[in-house]
């Protein structure tokens, strides 16, 4: 039972991973993104156009990413090069993705295509309760799991991805060593963006390989939600999203087992436990221990250094 | 030469008005406000269908519809919006415009109003719904026959009547055929969640059920069956090309028969506000084809129910009835009223699950 209930939780939470790490990639550059919903759309219709289309679930998964990239890119020259509202952007984005994709994806509508097939990796699988949930899934959950490593690493390991740090910090210091505060904060909006098109995409690739309207639910704004709950940390995205995702999944297996407890706790777990989660996150803030960029939300204009 | 132009200008707004009135015959121009996306390939695209079916008639205008306008407050706005641009027949498709509909429709008598799925009406508003319950009872006839573990998966939206009179009808035609099937629900609590429905749906395959059916807007369920090679029964539309292996059939709406009558009173002139809720007598729900799957036998079967249902001889829900705890809720040789099925609050032996109260 726990390895089934493990197995729904990393499928069901994956698609929220990809959006709270391309989100948290915006963030730590300083870049507020509310377009996270829009951008899951957008990567969600245009990853099931492009397998459509080209019949390879590769090419779907880069054409969710670029399509998202290039949306992202809007909201990139908007805030980043034009010093707009981040927050007025981020809401046009979500609504311009809700717009657009229902708009270009109506001749998508009850097509199919053959979505993601669980690969098993020689042994690991076999393992016994974490085999199965971990190591029997399909290759873009294994992606995401190279890619909490990978953004990790980038970031504190890497020359670029100091630099891009320091840049959503302190955006003039880092003007000051004569990194690129434009241009850094411009590449992690839009490849930020790109990863979190790969989350809708998984939705439509992979969850339910098929394009319905608003296929994402609202989960675009539980990884804004989440982005503060791992206090902008890969890992901790990681067990953000499982966390969500393994509280639906258990509740409903627990009807599906008929269970006498009564519906209605059931379904007031994920609440219980937002609310239970904001209260830490807060709590862990005022204690000082917040990794919130100091940049975050501030246009970065040299003219203006103090 | 001014003074020329703005009478002309007060002509042309004063007279389509004065020509309205003069004739019986009214131009139709209908709006449609839709809970989700036309997109979405159950409920409001069935809708949709019906409209353009009813577009059809040569009085009626092109007409205008508005998806996914939240339930409540909100939605009032959209229908007085609907009103001002000139629309003489506006339809609100889900159950929670209701209130917003009655209130639009007090400030705007000449405007006639139809609400589907709800219980209130005015002098100007009507209300309609279908006899799901009927096409259900059927689906479950043939889920009954093609179980083979006797556990049958049912994936609910909210417990509200409809999708409790759903679930029992579904149950009472699987028990009809197979006493000793179960069905067992899950409740999602979403009309429209497709990661959500397809992880319920998940959840009662791990449970053991070979046979889904579904209450919902998305067809993420057809997908989880067809995955496992569990059979499915659908919902709302023809959704077999989601699961071409899987797919048994699916209790479907078809509005436009209804649409097409509303728009000729209309425009006739001859509309009263009632409440109209038909059923498979009336083809306003049926059953889909069934899939070659299911052995001749039972779609003989099936046939032979549905000819009993359109012709008044048999209900689903005619009694002795017990529900889950062994209570009689329909006594032998009695049927439930109209204003009993409307407001159904218990499930039937057979179900496993509770109804969040």
């Amino acid at each position: 039972m726990l390895e089934i209930l493990l197995d729904a939780t990393v499928r069901a939470g994956t698609p929220i991973l990809f959006a709270t790490l391309g989100a948290i990639i915006n963030e730590r550059a300083g870049i507020i993104n509310l377009g996270i919903e829009g951008l899951m759309l957008i990567g969600a219709l245009a990853g099931f156009a492009g397998t459509q289309a080209s019949g390879s679930l590769l090419v779907g998964v880069l054409a969710a990413f670029g399509a998202a990239l290039l949306a992202g890119s809007v909201h990139g020259f908007i805030t980043v090069q034009l010093r707009g509202n981040q927050i007025v952007s981020g809401l046009a984005l979500t609504m311009f993705g809700i717009g657009t994709t229902a708009l270009f994806g109506r001749s998508m509508v009850g097509l199919t295509i053959e979505g993601f097939e669980r690969i098993a990796i020689p042994g690991l699988s076999r393992l016994p309760v974490v085999g199965k949930p971990f190591f029997n899934q399909d290759l873009l959950i294994y992606f995401s799991f190279l890619l909490v490593v990978a953004i990790a690493f980038f970031f504190y390991r890497t020359r670029w991805g100091l630099a891009l740090r320091t840049v959503g910090e302190n955006p003039a210091a880092a003007d000051t060593c004569g990194v690129p505060v434009t241009l850094t904060r411009f590449l992690a909006v839009t490849v930020g963006s790109g990863i979190v098109g790969i989350g809708g995409a998984y939705l439509s690739l992979a969850t339910t390989p098929m394009w319905i309207e608003n296929m994402t639910a609202g989960r675009g704004w539980i990884a804004v939600a989440l982005v503060i709950f791992a206090s902008w940390s890969s890992y901790r995205a990681l067990a953000g999203a499982y966390l969500f995702g393994g509280i639906t999944a258990m509740q409903l297996r627990f009807q599906a087992m008929g269970t006498t407890i009564s519906a209605h706790i059931l379904q007031m777990l994920p609440y219980f436990f937002t609310i239970l989660v904001l209260a830490i996150s807060t709590i862990r803030l005022q204690k000082g221990a917040s990794q919130q960029p100091e940049g975050l939300g501030q246009p970065y204009d040299r003219e203006d250094r103090k | 030469m001014r003074r020329f132009t703005l009478l002309a200008l007060a002509l042309l707004l004063v007279l389509p008005q004065f020509a309205a009135a003069a004739g019986a015959k009214e131009k139709v121009k209908a709006g449609f406000i839709y809970v989700g996306p036309v997109g979405d390939a159950g409920w409001t695209w069935a809708h949709d269908q019906g409209r353009k079916e009813m577009e059809k008639l040569p009085f009626v205008e092109p007409s205008t519809f508005i998806e996914s306008v939240p339930e409540g407050a909100e939605s009032e706005r959209v229908i007085t919006g609907l009103v001002r641009k000139g629309h003489n027949l506006v339809f609100t498709t889900s159950f929670g415009y209701m209130d917003a509909t009655l209130d639009v429709a007090k400030r705007n008598k000449d405007v006639v109003f139809m609400h589907c799925s709800g219980y209130k009406s005015a002098e100007n508003v009507g209300n309609y719904f279908g006899r799901m319950y009927e096409p259900r009872y059927l689906s479950g006839i043939v889920a009954g026959k093609m179980t083979k573990k006797n556990v049958i998966g049912y994936v609910a939206a909210f417990p509200i009547p409809e999708v409790i009179r759903g679930i029992n009808a579904f149950t009472l035609g699987v028990r009809s055929v197979n006493p000793a099937a179960q069905v067992r629900v899950v409740w999602t609590q979403t009309w429209f969640d497709p990661g959500v429905e397809r992880d319920a749906a998940d959840s009662l395959l791990d449970v053991g059920a070979d046979v889904l059916t579904m209450h919902q807007d998305a067809p993420a369920t057809l997908q989880a069956a067809e995955a496992r090679g569990a059979y499915v029964i659908g919902y709302n539309s023809d959704m077999r090309s989601f699961a071409p292996k899987s797919f048994l059939t699916a209790p479907v709406w078809n509005w436009g028969p209804l649409y097409t009558k509303i728009a000729q009173e209309v425009h006739d002139g001859t509309w009263k506000s009632e409440s109209i809720w038909w059923g498979m007598q009336h083809d306003l729900v049926k059953l889909a084809p069934i899939s070659d799957k299911v052995p001749a036998a039972v779609k003989q079967l099936v046939e032979e129910k549905t000819a009993a249902i359109k012709a008044g001889k048999l209900h689903p829900f005619s009694g002795p009835i017990k529900d889950q705890d062994g209570k009689v809720q329909v006594a032998a040789g009695s049927a439930p009223s109209d204003g009993d099925l409307l407001g159904m609050s218990y499930f039937v032996e057979g179900v496993q699950g509770t109804i969040p109260k």
